[in-house]
């Protein structure tokens, strides 16, 4: 299966929580550490193990286009020497 | 060929693909909207539509009033706002005027439902060939949650504390039904975006209408169940949930009218 991530626009994030409703690999919470420049707490993607595989669900759902999604599929991916 | 344990998310990042960015059709602003308000996916299934077709520099968008008032900052697409309720006769103008433009407007029940209702009517019944995005709430959401035409049955509003009552203020109005028993409308449509699944169904609803007017054939609106959990008292999540047990029952998703052409560029 393919490896994905995603970046978040941490500032565009309004914490509504929809993102992490919706991913299949539970990887997505909510910042306990601290709000983001206009006051809410900002989603995080808490991924040690790689689990996201760029489904995009999470950029599905979410309200204010925070999520940009890169995939990565080792099976597709050119070798390059 | 690389284990996928051996993948960082540097890797990923740097060799992987983009699947998923901002659409070029939606500008760089911060919106205004209450967090969890799906106004904010509809603008992006709206881009996203632009995007593909690759209209986006000879649309035209009509914003209504309502929450969406600001919607000509969201897009980067030519703009104009139009008099509460008044945005398809001013769709109308535009498109007859400049024909080669496509020409959309964005509107809440408010503004297409109580006092555009005469405005919506006519243009489709007339045939014009305009997109309609008609978002319904089921209040009036910029004004702090008053009862809207498409509030429903015993819906609690600051205007009916006691939840609307059908023998004083009548049923919720059905747009969608509505529209597509006009002869002039092409393509109606009732779509939600509660979950994922409908987010995706609705995308291809704006597809259609937009291809709609591409191609000419007439008045196509898509009617989207959307949420307001500041007015209704939600938590955004819960008020998705709401829109999918209590909204869609009343206003169920479908196709309302899908004219033989329109059926063809699907």
């Amino acid at each position: 299966m393919a490896r994905g991530t995603i970046v978040i626009d941490v500032d565009r994030c309004k914490g509504c929580e929809l993102c992490t409703t919706v991913c299949p690999q539970g990887i997505l919470q909510m910042s306990q550490g601290g709000f983001n420049a206009r006051g809410y707490r900002p989603v995080e993607l808490v991924d040690p193990e790689g689990k996201c595989t760029g489904c995009t669900l999470c950029a599905l759902i979410c309200p204010d286009v925070v999520l940009t999604v890169y995939r990565y599929d080792p099976r597709r991916a050119q070798v390059v020497d | 060929m690389a284990d996928r344990n051996e993948i960082t998310q540097e890797m990923v990042l740097e060799q992987g693909n983009v699947v998923y960015q901002r659409p070029e059709a939606l500008a760089e602003t911060l919106t205004h909207y209450c967090p969890g308000c799906t106004h904010g996916i509809i603008h992006r299934l709206i881009a996203e539509a632009i995007d593909e077709l690759g209209i986006r520099e000879k649309t035209i968008l009509v914003a209504p009033v309502g929450c969406a008032v600001l919607i000509y900052n969201y897009f980067d697409v030519d703009a104009v706002e139009a008099a509460h309720g008044r945005a398809p006769a001013m769709a109308t103008g535009l498109k007859r005027t400049q024909p080669d433009k496509v020409v959309l407007t964005y509107q809440g029940d408010g503004d297409l439902a109580a006092i555009g209702t005469a405005e919506i009517l006519h243009a489709a019944n007339r045939g014009e060939n305009i997109s309609v995005f008609f978002v319904n709430n089921a209040v009036y959401g910029m004004t702090s949650g008053q009862m809207a035409p498409t509030t429903l049955p015993g819906q609690v509003t600051t205007s009916t504390p006691t939840g609307r009552d059908v023998k004083v203020h009548g049923y919720p109005m059905r747009m969608a039904e509505i529209i597509a028993g006009l002869p002039g409308a092409c393509y109606v449509a009732r779509r939600a975006v509660y979950d994922v699944r409908t987010v995706r169904q609705a995308r291809k609803a704006v597809m259609t209408a937009l291809k709609t007017q591409l191609a000419g054939l007439g008045l196509s609106m898509v009617e989207f169940l959307s949420s307001c959990p500041t007015n209704w008292h939600m938590t955004p999540v819960d008020a998705l949930t709401w829109i999918k047990d209590n909204m869609a029952p009343y206003f169920p998703l479908g196709d309302y009218k899908v004219a033989d052409e329109v059926q063809a560029l699907q």
